[in-house]
């Protein structure tokens, strides 16, 4: 069984992405794909704080607390960018006018079902952000992520046990072990990294899996 | 004459009566009117519901507000920040209470309450636990779930460049909610870098025209910023950069 590590995984996102896609990477692993887009593609990253044309982060002294991304972190502007308010930016989202976004989960469920943004463990803060805007709001949404959990545990479920935070809105799942679409039969293989096979997933998920067959 | 320029910050939040509900702009610190807050410290009016993004990063702004114990409620999106300590020992202690809005609900009800809308249907939490007991509707074969507006009786916040009638620009992702907080309260409050004279802003250009801004102060410029030029020589805080010997 082959494990690819987490620069790889989104150098591997990267390749899927066409030119012309306006995309928003969530905070995260997710924010690594921006590092590997072509620079000869034109691809526009959306920020949720209000910026479409984001580009990579300033010199140490050319840092502006005013242009940040929902990281909080610094970044710089492209040629061609454009700022607006969080109410047309999450329109962006909701209207279905972004293409792809990529973000980061707790688990997936089969149907697609999204939970990254509370363990719901007894006394932490809550604290949502634009995880639910972003879970509904794109064309198509990925996520990035270990297929197993420090513990072990899938990641990759047949029903969700931590508090949602979107239905049915994941078409694609990026894992550090094979990268699974989302259909109405549940998880369906569409690449293994090196060695592994299918068998192994099932053993290590407890869920059947279908093998996506090129046509 | 119009004239919503007002001489200091006291003068700018003179009048907010405790109890209130009072928007505070910006994303983390771009865009939070630190001076206006400052200034709503001093004046000191308590048992406000908040209405903001963030609960506040350090010890200044909103931290500090919150820091006073003025605060009895916040409505924002993502309170937990990496520095967020103010506001994540008051709510372990009980003392704040707190309701959480996926951002962009909290984003579209400040813009429904500013532009008269009375209620809408969202998708954004259908099916999540922040969307328990809340009317649910399927239109078009999409689950959309009932929200309502958020209002104001005041709103501070940071814009770039302003004139006598309260037309506003904003600088980069400082803008963010801004623009929708001013049409959201009763009394809206713009801090600014510089009050320009009036015609001095392009009108193709000003983003929040001055309709929904009540009073525009001026307070100290952004450091980083010069005769309209970035300069940079800050870190993300805005403090000067160390200058290496």
């Amino acid at each position: 069984m082959t494990r690819i590590g987490r620069e790889e995984l989104a150098q591997r996102i990267a390749s899927d992405i066409p030119e012309g896609a306006y995309v928003n990477l969530g905070i995260g692993a997710p924010t690594l794909v921006a590092n590997y887009l072509p620079s000869d593609l034109e691809v526009i990253l959306h920020t949720e704080n209000g910026l479409l044309g984001m580009g990579s982060a300033p010199a140490p002294g050319l840092i502006d607390p005013d242009l940040i991304n929902a990281g909080k972190q610094p970044v710089t502007a492209l040629a061609g960018a454009a700022y607006f308010h969080h109410a047309d930016s999450f329109g962006m989202m909701r209207g279905g006018h972004l293409d792809i976004c990529v973000l980061g989960a707790f688990q997936v469920s089969a149907t697609g079902d999204l939970a990254n943004w509370s363990t719901g463990a007894p006394g932490a803060i809550p604290a949502v952000g634009g995880a639910m805007d972003l879970a509904i709001g794109a064309k198509a949404v990925y996520v990035m992520t270990d297929l197993l959990t420090k513990a072990g545990e899938s990641k990759l479920v047949a029903e969700c046990t931590y508090p949602l935070t979107g239905v049915g809105c994941v078409s694609r799942v990026y894992t550090d072990h094979a990268v699974f679409d989302v259909t109405g039969g549940g998880f369906q293989v569409r690449e293994l990294f090196g060695g592994t096979t299918v068998d192994e997933l099932e053993q290590l998920t407890g869920l059947s899996l279908q093998l996506r067959i090129e046509s | 004459m119009i004239d919503k320029t007002v001489p200091g910050t006291a003068d700018a939040v003179a009048g907010v009566a405790d109890g209130s509900t009072v928007m505070i702009g910006g994303f983390g610190r771009a865009g939070q009117p630190v001076e206006l807050i400052d200034a709503l410290i001093e004046q000191g009016a308590g048992d406000l519901t908040i209405v903001s993004n963030n609960a506040g990063n350090g010890d200044t702004g909103l931290a500090a507000l919150l820091a006073k114990g003025r605060v009895r409620r916040m409505v924002c999106s993502f309170p937990r920040q990496h520095d967020s300590w103010v506001f994540d020992g008051l709510y372990r202690a009980g003392e704040i209470e707190l309701e959480i809005v996926p951002q962009g609900n909290l984003a579209e009800r400040i813009r429904a309450a500013g532009a008269g809308i009375g209620a809408f249907f969202s998708p954004t939490g259908v099916g999540t636990e922040l969307a328990e007991g809340k009317e649910e509707r399927t239109i078009d074969g999409r689950r959309y779930v009932l929200e309502y507006p958020i209002k104001a009786d005041v709103a501070l916040i940071s814009a770039y460049r302003g004139d006598r009638w309260g037309n506003l620009i904003y600088r980069e992702t400082a803008r963010n909610f801004g623009p929708i907080m001013a049409a959201a309260a009763t009394t809206t409050v713009a801090q600014v870098d510089e009050v320009v004279a009036l015609g001095a802003l392009d009108p193709e250009a000003v983003v929040t025209p001055g309709v929904f801004v009540n009073r525009v102060v001026a307070v100290a410029p952004r450091g980083w910023v010069q005769d309209g030029i970035f300069v940079g020589g800050v870190d993300i805080e805005g403090r000067p950069l160390e200058v290496l010997s």
